[in-house]
């Protein structure tokens, strides 16, 4: 115990000893204050000080967003994630190109004719690099070169198969001199096609397809699109300014040639972040004008009284089934147990929900087109609903097939978004109650399941495929024999007939009539097990709040409508670019 | 002290290899590889890209080369950011994460003692009750529970005046540090605190500080020439460790408040695999940590001379 | 021998060795006698906050082994139809038949605009309304609030492709409230028109027949009919994400967690302890080499290189990942109780105590038994005390970033990390686990100030 003195004594001490520990106090706040300071001057940010600005601001027509990551880089000949390829959609643009309302539109290219042996494209002559310098047929030439050459490795060098000698080039048979595509002049492209390709127009606005200059591309000695000063820019934005990780901003590009197209003068990504209640606290601050809702969320806008809008990415997500010899999901009856057990509405309405997101039917999402009318009123797909007796019976039948007393536990290969974690744990639960059988829940960072898919490590694995251009057979070859990316190696031979008719005929109605035979196989043989259709909830800046301070009429008002159009637009064109350039997130 | 300098130093550098080698056979044993893309690629393409990254070499060639790059301070290119180099990451990025470290630290410093020496002057009576209760509150609840009520704070504190006084997330200027600092600091001025109030309430019963209020020293210079000054020994000692507590302790806060610091480009790195990314994280944290140590250990040295270096 | 010394020579007389008589002793010991650990006891229990975190402490190893005996429902159990529900929500739901897809008919009675087919259910809440004017399609909004002119509508529940597309089911996670649908006109391009209406609906929780008779909510053997009202299953403390009792989670949870906060600490502890007492007594080249091992291990950044562990490890499919964990915390942290009690066994070698006992005869065996082990075992009690919450800390921090259990093993920092994301909606989610986090922790750490006192182990500084 400590010696206690007198209470005033005390006291009295108490008290000089606080305010002396006061002034410390103060004297520590205003240390902090000029070490905060001499720190933000060292690092020298300051200076960028991009980090408050509104959401949306009409003097500057500055729109502030969020990234989910950072691009990995920008060379449109190497990009495959869906960041990259968004902010590619905004700096550059290829021969054709995805308007508003997602019809091709002339790019690059004025006019162009498609035949069954070969293409030809005339380009404008107004279109321009940002240096000024004029966008011709080798700057597309030597990207698709570039995207070949087998040194580069790049993981979309399969797009551009459709080209003749590609597919040789790429594995080193033939030299990239071989390929089949010439520039006549700096204006003609020409292109000979490898095998009649219905979809070739719809192919030359992917990114893969981009035009990349070769004496740029060469001088910046392997740096190309690693920074925003290593690229060169064709489209209607180019990128000003690059931090990495924190900060992307892309500027209205005074070379492009269609100027009228660009509704927003800088398009401001101050913020990189994957984490929903950052973004949504980032929203309801008015940093950002535009953020994706989780489902925890959705209650919280509603109490905000924030407008939502939803669209679907494309993408579609189903189970996998391992064929692989060996395999018990190898048995039908097994698979057909399986899938009458499950309920992908159930899923979707009770576990999921979210209202973008669609019970799966098909591997052939609900917004592609057919012949005349979406693909799927035309084709309607087969369904089983769930059916517990049923599946019972079919699992009876698999375990005398199998010469099997009680299946033993299966693996379900799954990732770790929280999406697929809670799919992964809701369908172990149902496939308990149902049926009995142990799924045991092999979760894996990306990299890791994309290798145990490849090496066949799984009897289950939850899949997803997202569109690579505008047509079925981006779905429809997924499950041919030949195809690297049907891990789970099914093989069919009357499948991969209906796959080679899809590819070369150019007929309309005989690709649909073999979209469907592979969509009513795909039911039939239990490949798959579709879940879910993705989709997203979106929240928008909302019209300028009435009385928020701005006239009701004069400039003012003007601008802010002029504002709100512009985002309204963005948004859509947003939406637009990853609808269209959906890349496969498995 | 020079030759224990240098010793020291020479340690360090073991320490270091030790530090790479064992990554690098961490990094070896992981399954799967950073080449694997959700696109499948053909043998002859991924024949190509091992042969670009050299991972085609038995595994004690790849050591060696590793080794050999890394001796001229080389940690090799990205693999998910195919044309950045892992010295640029590091470069770019641990500022960002130093500069919140740093912040962090000195908040929790200052605060500790500052709360410590308050808490004991006053023990027993409301502010050492409530400072306490708050340190409790510090110590027991974890880190990413402040990290997210502390930007929810920040959100209905910007809302309750109806304009953004601070950032909510990101970085870029002084007040972006402020709140994500603090919230990092936290923990270990919670810790920092009660330390220092015992290390006060030790002192306040001491024979020393009895005798110079016996003689009649004025209270301000009994306080903080004797009382302040020796308790805040201790905790400075404990500085030393907090110091790698809290730069690698960054993670959460980073990841949090959306700010692009060297943590999180090691979860994202670890999420994808970066095999580069990893290493040379790795390795460059455990040579910051491993200074840091020895210079915390000569600094000892001169403050306290009961410290004997040899 | 000289002369001098001889006649020094002490020569007691004969009567200086007698015995003395028993009348007086030299020292009485008026108390009963306290072996170190008695003493230690003692100490403790005047610590009235250490003594009540060695309660907690108790009762949290009782919710974690006999609370599931008490509380048999199944952590794994999903309950969707209450998913998410907070504690002490209602649990009043009517029996209907199984679910059947809707043709589009209707068994209300005849009615205009916006109305509903059927009565509305948890189930589905079918919407039937007549062409607006100018209409090329429609879109269904769903809000949980009035809404007046101007409101946002709330939730975007879908597009209808045509115009004559005017019926929409709703099965989205329906909820017993009121809910305010809203049907707005489309033009050609998906742009809103002004022509909307709007229809509150009550929704009234049901449970399908079957279900009920599955989950045991009715009397077995009494014939359940359309209409009746059930009770859905109790859950005190609510569900989580998946309709999983929050109970029953917390205490499967409380067992992983507790089961990492104690093992790792433990199985460091004892590695650390042998190699440290080894190096102690080894002494020489041999305790110089053991400790500059000792010294890399520690400069390991810890986190950096949990993470790596981790993923060296992998999980496999089915696995919890709790071994990996508990082997990577072992293979980084015993370095530090490694030293301690090295330094501890060098000190108390140096004793003079230990001298004294040496050169009354005692024997190795009785020395590391009654000198070594009780003085060091003050410093690797208190040690294990405060590595437990750092244990728990370290897990919870690794699930929250994504590393940590795999699912559907539940912990308090991986259920942390759930309620973290509906922290706004459903704050229980992440205030439970939240809880019984700091509940530990503090538990922990305040018996480990009570130990360190009671057992006088000079440490005061160390952590």
């Amino acid at each position: 115990m400590p010696v206690t003195d007198a209470p005033h004594q005390q006291d009295d001490f108490t008290r000089s000893a606080g305010r002396q520990l006061a002034l410390f106090g103060v004297l520590a706040i205003v240390g902090v204050a000029v070490l905060m300071a001499g720190l933000a001057w060292a690092s020298g940010l300051t200076g960028s000080a991009a980090g408050n600005s509104a959401a949306v601001d009409p003097a500057t027509g500055t729109v502030s967003l969020v990234l989910n990551e950072e691009p990995p880089q920008l060379n449109s000949t190497l990009a495959t994630d869906q960041v990259s390829l968004m902010i590619l959609g905004h700096v550059m643009e290829g021969l054709l190109r995805y308007d508003e309302n997602n019809n091709l539109v002339a790019g690059v290219a004025e006019d162009w004719q498609v035949t069954e042996t070969e293409a030809t494209f005339r380009l404008r002559d107004d279109a321009r690099w940002s240096d000024g310098e004029p966008v011709t047929a080798h700057d597309f030439v030597f990207a698709w070169q570039t995207a070949l050459d087998p040194a580069n490795a790049s993981q979309y060098a399969f797009i551009l198969f459709a080209i003749d000698n590609a597919e040789e080039i790429n594995s080193g048979d033939l030299p990239l001199s071989a390929l089949g595509a010439e520039a006549v002049d700096d204006r003609t492209l020409k292109v000979r096609l490898a095998r009649p390709v219905a979809y070739f127009d719809k192919l030359v606005a992917f990114a893969t397809y981009y035009p990349v200059r070769e004496d740029f591309y060469n001088a910046m000695d392997g740096r190309y699109g690693a920074d925003a000063d290593t690229l060169l820019y064709n489209g209607p934005f180019t990128i000003s300014r690059w931090v990495h990780g924190a900060h992307l901003r892309m500027e209205r590009n005074e070379s492009y040639w269609n100027p009228d197209r660009v509704h927003v003068d800088v398009l401001d990504f101050p913020y990189i972040t994957q984490d929903p209640n950052a973004q949504l606290n980032l929203f309801k601050d008015g940093r950002i004008a535009y953020t994706v809702l989780t489902e925890e969320n959705l209650t919280e806008a509603l109490v905000q009284g924030w407008d939502m809008h939803r669209f679907m990415d494309g993408s579609v997500f189903y189970i996998e089934f391992n064929h692989r010899e060996g395999r018990l999901t190898r048995n039908w009856h097994l698979r057909k147990a399986i899938a009458l057990a499950l309920d992908p509405s159930e899923l979707v309405y009770r576990v999921i929900k979210l209202p973008g997101y669609l019970p799966g039917e098909s591997l052939f999402p609900i917004w592609l087109d057919g012949v005349e009318k979406p693909f799927r009123q035309e084709y309607p797909p087969p369904t089983a609903p769930m059916n517990p007796q049923k599946a019972r019976e079919h699992l009876e039948q698999a375990k005398r097939e199998l010469g099997l007393q009680e299946i033993p536990p299966l693996v379900l290969l799954s990732g770790d978004n929280p999406i697929s974690n809670k799919q992964a744990e809701y369908y172990q639960e149902q496939l308990s109650r149902v049926l009995g059988l142990e799924l045991r829940i092999d979760k894996q960072i990306f990299k890791q399941r994309l290798a145990k898919m490849t090496a066949g490590e799984f009897d289950m694995v939850l899949a997803g495929w997202g569109p690579d251009f505008d047509d079925p057979l981006t779905f429809g070859d997924l499950f041919a024999s030949w195809n690297l990316n049907n891990r789970g190696r099914y093989d069919n031979p009357e499948l991969d007939r209906w796959v080679a008719v899809a590819q070369s005929s150019t007929d309309p109605r005989t690709r649909m009539d073999a979209f469907g035979e592979i969509q009513r196989i795909l039911f039939e043989d239990v490949v798959i097990l579709p879940n879910y259709e993705r989709g997203q909830v979106v929240l928008c800046v909302g019209p300028a709040p009435q009385g928020s301070g701005a006239p009701r009429s004069g400039p003012g008002s003007g601008f802010h409508q002029r504002a709100h159009r512009r985002r309204t637009r963005l948004i859509d064109r947003i939406c637009g670019a990853t609808r269209q350039n959906g890349c496969c997130r498995g | 002290m020079w030759r224990y300098t240098a010793k020291r130093l020479l340690q360090g550098v073991i320490t270091v290899w030790f530090i790479a080698t064992a990554t690098f056979i961490a990094m070896h044993n992981v399954p799967g590889d950073p080449l694997t893309s959700d696109k499948a690629v053909s043998d002859d393409i991924r024949a190509n890209l091992e042969a670009k990254y050299g991972l085609d070499k038995p595994v004690t060639q790849q050591y060696f080369i590793y080794m050999g790059n890394l001796l001229r301070g080389d940690f090799g290119i990205s693999f998910t950011q195919k044309n950045r180099e892992v010295n640029d990451i590091i470069r770019e990025h641990f500022p960002v994460s130093a500069t919140l470290g740093i912040l962090a630290i000195v908040f929790a410093g200052l605060g500790g003692v500052l709360w410590g020496a308050l808490t004991a002057l006053y023990r027993n009576r409301l502010p050492d009750i409530i400072i306490m209760f708050l340190v409790i509150l510090g110590i027991s609840v974890p880190s990413f529970v402040f990290a997210a009520l502390g930007q929810l704070t920040l959100v209905n504190f910007n809302d309750l005046f109806g304009r953004s006084l601070l950032p909510v997330a990101g970085w870029g200027t002084v007040w972006h540090m402020l709140v994500p600092s603090l919230v990092l600091g936290l923990g270990t001025m919670a810790y920092l605190t009660r330390l220092m109030r015992s290390s006060m309430l030790e002192i306040i019963s001491s024979d020393y500080v009895r005798t110079a209020k016996a003689k009649g020293l004025p209270p301000t210079r009994i306080f903080s020439r004797h009382q302040l000054r020796n308790a805040i020994l201790p905790v400075v000692t404990v500085l030393g460790p907090s110091i790698a507590a809290i730069t690698t302790g960054g993670f959460v806060v980073e990841l949090v408040f959306a700010i692009p610091g060297l943590g999180r480009y090691f979860v994202q790195a670890v999420q994808q695999l970066d095999y580069t990314v990893i290493m040379g994280t790795t390795v460059f944290y455990g040579a910051f940590l491993v200074l840091m140590v020895i210079i915390v250990d000569l600094l000892y040295g001169l403050i306290d001379p009961r410290v004997r270096l040899d | 021998m000289t002369e001098d010394s001889q006649a020094l020579k002490y020569q007691p007389s004969p009567g200086a060795f007698q015995p003395l008589m028993g009348e007086q002793r030299s020292q009485v010991l008026t108390r009963p006698s306290l072996s170190y650990w008695q003493d230690a006891w003692i100490r403790l229990k005047a610590n009235r906050r250490a003594l009540v975190s060695l309660y907690i402490v108790i009762g949290l190893v009782a919710f974690t082994v006999v609370g599931p005996m008490i509380w048999r429902v199944d952590p794994a159990a999903q309950d969707l139809d209450q998913v998410s529900t907070p504690p002490g929500a209602s649990r009043a739901a009517t029996l209907v038949g199984p679910y059947e897809l809707w043709d589009g008919s209707s068994t209300a009675p005849d009615q205009d605009g916006l109305h509903l087919a059927e009565p509305a259910t948890t189930e589905a809440v079918r919407l039937l309304w007549d062409p607006l004017p100018g209409a090329a399609a429609y879109r269904v909004y769903r809000n949980i609030f009035p809404v007046a002119p101007g409101d946002a509508l709330g939730l975007p529940l879908a597009e209808t492709l045509t115009a004559d597309d005017t019926r929409f089911e709703d099965r989205l996670d329906l909820q017993p409230r009121t809910y305010y649908y809203t049907v707005v006109a489309l033009d050609e391009q998906g742009n809103e028109l002004p022509a909307r209406e709007t229809l509150d609906v009550p929704v009234t929780r049901v449970v399908t027949i079957e279900e009920a008779v599955s989950r045991g909510l009715v009397e077995p053997g009494s014939n359940p009919a359309v209409g009746d009202q059930v009770k859905l299953m109790l859950h005190p403390l609510g569900t989580d994400y998946l309709g999983r009792d929050m109970l029953a989670r917390l205490m499967e949870g409380a067992r992983v967690s507790l089961f990492i906060g104690i093992a790792a600490p433990a199985l460091f502890v004892l590695f650390g302890v042998i190699y440290g007492s080894a190096a102690g007594f080894v002494g020489g080249r041999g305790d110089q080499a053991l400790m500059r091992v000792a010294d890399f291990v520690i400069a390991l950044p810890f986190l950096l290189f949990m993470i790596l562990f981790k993923i060296a490890f992998g999980i496999g499919p089915g696995e919890s990942g709790i071994l990996p964990m508990v082997v990577a915390m072992v293979l980084l942290l015993w370095p530090a109780t490694a030293r301690l009690v090295r330094g501890q066994i060098l000190q108390v070698r140096e004793e003079g105590y230990v001298d004294a006992a040496r050169l009354l005869g005692a024997r190795t065996n009785y020395l590391i038994l009654r000198h070594m082990i009780p003085n060091t075992m003050g410093v690797i009690l208190v040690t294990l005390t405060f590595a437990v919450p750092n244990a728990i800390f370290i897990e919870a921090f690794l699930s929250f970033i994504g590393m940590g259990v795999a699912p559907p093993t539940p912990s308090w920092g991986s259920m942390c990390n759930e309620g973290i994301k509906t922290m706004l909606t459903y704050p229980h989610e992440l205030i439970l686990p939240a809880a019984l986090i700091s509940i530990t922790v503090l538990a922990f750490n305040l018996l480990g100030d009570g130990l360190r006192d009671a057992l006088d182990a000079k440490m005061r500084s160390q952590e």
